[in-house]
């Protein structure tokens, strides 16, 4: 063929299409919507085959207004009319609207799951070939699932002229789950089917592979069997990988529970069972910040939560610090003591709590950038958990530079490792410890904000981390925020990947009974401080 | 001449106490029992069991009292120990309903047969029968207490580090027997029972009887802690309680003497909660909440620890007062006076309420003796503390 001769056609298809006006159209569509007015189920069906393919643009149309019920039929005139989603009443063959009042008796075309399943088939081929790519996407996996032989030619032909490699996948494993269940396809055309399936290597893969019966020809029975162990290997590897994400996950929500008792037991020594009241103020911080942004400037929404931490941060370290003027200062030493005292301080601040927001839980908001989730392979990551991974780890990245870095972080070094010492060279001790231990509950207080987001905001928000947090302290090993980090990763990872073998609340209680038997062997906990300071 | 240990056990303090107790056992019985309901000495039924309860928590705190006062032992997790006792008696008393139940079965408890299991699952085997589960009322705390003793104390954890895994062993158990296929009545726990050796529990004879049981049970273990402390074994104890290394030092085995009294403690515990069950009526793992398990401490120290009346005072006025608010206006306030009498005792009367009336009336009687000998001599310096 000539250049001439392509351009000769490309015209007269472009004529063809501006000929295409609704009135001429309206031609095509007249039989089959005569047949919608019969309104009996077996002619629907065939109206609805006849309409999706007179590759009519109105079609599409047509066909969702059926399935949504705004088909309309006059008995009496046998006219049909399609009710926009509006709620105007238009002529169904021209798309005019009608003028004038509505003819009276008018009724929905009706429906039963046969219907319904034409439509859906319909509606998969009308969209396959849609200009838009995302609905290309959306029918070619539709077809998959529905493995609806008839879409096949369909298929073929939008198989034929795709472009965008993701739909053209999509298309090929379509068309290859319809030819996998197809009795007639050839051969060939079945192995290249498993092949397509085996790239695919999903659970929906796996399905489709497992029904290709044992009578099947040899060929096709052994690379289905093959594809079958290749399709298991990877999955087996997601899943593997899956846990693996699940456990970062779980262990950044129990090293951002504990990184501020780090702080407080930690590096202090102080038992602070108040440690997850701390981490409550926190939350309804948050809750508070949104109410008020929700009354006043629901514009500000999305940045609720970054002016939510620094609040949060001076709410739970203002009440640490008076916790530790009023009460523990008069306790160093005496750890048994300080234990009891702060469970008292839980209790009440708890009860305050109650009182003030009363017995419920909750409601706080996720901003837009933190709701939704992305696919990596075969792994759904919600933002919201890489959020709190990677604000986690910029907690802690800045916990250490506060430590290492700044005057503070010195002196409270200082303080930690020799009292008497740090006294002499003018450091003022007693103010070190209220900041240090301000420093530690402000930090669960951030926590507090993130863990609103993955948690009920209620009064017992606090005790549900309590035990968790002190696990992760003392497994990692006590003064040593990096064993703190250890600790918390390695919990949940193994807490997650036990859970598919015992089940989620028997993994908790190994866990426990681990860390138990751990603490017997290490009493000091994984990366124990060494030197004499050990039995202080 | 050597005094014999029981002379030696009861001072003057323990007869009064003991005395008391004797009292109590046979007057309140008497009083329901006896006197019409319009005497204003009757004492209700319902009193009766309510100070049954309390009876059974003071056992507990005797026995954390025992390690925690005597051998510096802070045990969080002693709720467990209670709780174990209560469901062993539990179990007895589920076997107890028989045809009774909901769902007649013989020999399976109705949970069972409602989560449809067919055979009777072999831990519960022996509980038919009272001596049985009077022994496992003993032996299962005891035997969890000597074994995760044994793995503490020999590795030497300490103070902080092993209230911390005590608390995680009784969540631990909670975690467990929260679960349905556990076989213990999972969140319901155990329940419903009818009768216990014959004898109607909801029986007025029964309660008042399970009272007396209960007062006696408390003498006989506060007998026992008095015998434990004042003899030789005790004083090593407290020994260990003030200078654990030195007493190692010494060549004393610390880890046997702390196993055998954590376990002697863990025993008492689950007396408790056996006796606690039936007066009660129901046993479920609420009861090993870490949060019981710290209450029962604050009724140890609000009483005085280290002084066994004051654990046994401590948790009958605590209760005591946990009643009064949480039945009135005032109950949405309990936790606020609960948590301001951990914060209040800790801070301010760190010896209880006995100790510090014991240190009173030593700080009062040295001052007279000072005083008379000031009429011989120059007043002698005052020791420091």
């Amino acid at each position: 063929m000539t250049v001439f001769h392509k351009m000769a056609l490309a015209l007269l298809l472009l004529v063809a299409a501006i000929c295409a006006t609704p009135a001429a159209r309206a031609q095509s569509l007249e039989p089959a919507l005569s047949r919608l007015a019969a309104d009996t189920f077996n002619d629907t069906e065939a109206a609805i085959n006849a309409i999706a393919a007179s590759g009519d643009p109105a079609a599409a149309d047509i066909i969702t207004a059926i399935a949504e019920g705004r088909l309309l039929v006059d008995p009496a005139t046998r006219k049909v009319y399609v009710r926009t989603a509006a709620g105007v009443l238009q002529d169904a063959a021209s798309g005019q609207p009608i003028a004038g009042e509505a003819p009276a008796g008018l009724k929905a075309v009706r429906l039963n799951n046969r219907v319904r399943r034409a439509i859906e088939a319909a509606m998969g081929e009308l969209t396959l070939l849609s200009r838009d790519p995302g609905r290309r996407l959306e029918a070619a996996r539709a077809v998959f699932k529905s493995r609806d032989s008839g879409a096949l030619a369909t298929i073929e032909a939008a198989l034929a002229k795709e472009t965008e490699p993701a739909v053209k996948q999509a298309l090929a494993e379509a068309r290859a789950a319809i030819v996998l269940n197809k009795a007639d396809a050839s051969e060939e055309d079945k192995l290249e089917a498993i092949a397509t399936l085996r790239g695919r290597g999903d659970q929906d893969a796996l399905a489709l592979l497992s029904g290709v019966p044992s009578d099947a020809p040899p060929a096709v029975h052994n690379a289905a069997q093959s594809a079958i162990s290749a399709v298991q290997s990877r999955l087996a590897l997601w899943e593997t990988i899956q846990n693996a994400w699940y456990g970062l996950s779980l262990g950044s929500v129990l090293l951002l529970a504990a990184i501020g008792l780090a702080i407080t037991f930690g590096v202090m020594g102080v038992i602070n069972m108040a440690h997850g009241e701390m981490v409550m103020l926190g939350a309804y911080t948050t809750f508070v910040v949104q109410e008020l942004i929700r009354a006043y400037n629901p514009g500000l929404f999305d940045y609720s939560l970054a002016i939510a931490i620094p609040l949060a941060f001076a709410v739970a370290g203002l009440v640490g610090i008076a916790i530790e003027r009023s009460v523990i200062r008069f306790l160093y030493g005496r750890p048994l003591e300080t234990l009891l005292a702060t469970w008292g301080i839980s209790l009440i601040l708890q009860q305050a709590v109650r009182t003030a927001f009363g017995p419920t839980n909750r409601e706080v908001g996720a901003p837009s950038w933190m709701s939704g989730s992305f696919d990596v392979g075969l792994l759904s990551i919600t933002y919201n958990r890489l959020w709190i991974i990677v604000f986690t780890l910029a907690v802690f990245a800045l916990l250490l530079a506060l430590l290492r870095f700044t005057r503070l972080g010195l002196e409270m070094r200082a303080v930690t490792q020799n009292r008497q010492m740090a006294a002499a060279v003018g450091i003022r001790t007693s103010r070190i410890d209220a900041m240090t231990f301000g420093l530690g509950s402000g930090i669960a207080g951030i926590a507090g904000v993130a863990l609103s987001q993955i948690d009920n905001v209620s009064p017992n928000l606090g005790q549900s981390y309590i035990i968790d947090s002190f696990m992760v302290v003392v497994f990692g090993g006590v003064g040593n925020l990096w064993g703190t980090l250890v600790g918390a990763f390695t919990l949940g990872i193994a807490n997650k990947f036990l859970e598919p073998f015992a089940g989620a609340v028997l993994g908790k209680i190994l866990i426990l009974v681990l860390i138990i038997l751990f603490i017997q062997k290490r009493p000091r906990g994984l990366f124990a401080p060494k030197g004499r300071a050990v039995e202080a | 001449m050597i005094p014999s240990p029981l002379t030696r056990a009861l001072d003057r303090n323990a007869r009064i106490f003991l005395i008391v107790l004797a009292v109590i056992a046979v007057a309140v019985p008497l009083s329901n029992l006896l006197l019409p309901p319009s005497s204003p000495l009757h004492v209700p039924t319902y009193v009766v069991s309510l100070f049954g309860k309390y009876v059974c928590y003071a056992l507990l705190a005797l026995s954390i009292d025992l390690i925690w006062g005597y051998c510096g032992i802070l045990s969080l997790g002693h709720g467990a120990f209670f709780a174990l006792g209560g469901y062993a008696m539990g179990m007895y008393l589920m076997r107890q309903i028989g045809t009774r139940g909901v769902y007649a079965h013989p020999i399976l408890p109705d949970f069972m047969v409602f989560l449809n299991w067919k055979e009777l699952p072999v831990y519960w085997y022996g509980f038919d029968s009272f001596a049985y589960a009077i022994l496992m009322v003993l032996l299962v705390p005891g035997a969890l207490a000597f074994v995760f003793g044994w793995f503490a104390f020999r590795s030497r954890v300490t103070g902080v580090y092993l209230s911390i895994i005590t608390q995680a062993m009784t969540f631990a158990l909670m975690l467990a027997f929260f679960r349905n296929n556990f076989g213990f009545g999972g969140n319901n726990g155990l329940t419903d029972f009818k009768d216990i050796l014959g004898f109607n529990v909801q029986a007025q004879g029964t309660r008042v009887a399970l009272f007396a049981i209960s007062v006696a049970a408390l003498a006989l273990g506060f007998l026992i802690c008095r015998w434990v402390v004042t003899s030789k074994f005790g004083k090593v104890l407290v020994a260990i309680r003030d200078a654990e290394s030195r007493t190692r030092f010494l060549g004393y085995r610390v880890e046997s003497y702390k196993l055998l009294v954590f376990t002697l403690s863990a025993c008492m515990a689950g007396v408790a909660g056996a006796l606690y069950v039936p007066q009660v009526g129901i046993i479920n793992p609420g009861e090993f909440a870490p949060a019981n398990s710290i209450e029962a401490v604050i009724w140890v120290a609000v009483g005085g620890r280290g002084t066994l009346v004051g654990a046994v005072l401590g948790a009958v006025l605590v209760n005591y007062g946990k009643t009064f608010f949480t039945t009135g206006l005032l109950a949405p306030y309990w936790l606020f006076v609960l948590g301001g009498l951990f914060v209040a005792v800790t801070l301010f009367m760190p010896r209880g309420i006995v100790g510090s009336w014991q240190h009173w009336r030593q700080n009062r009687r040295e001052r007279a003796d000072a005083a008379s000998a000031d009429a011989d001599a120059a007043p002698a310096p005052r020791p420091a503390e």
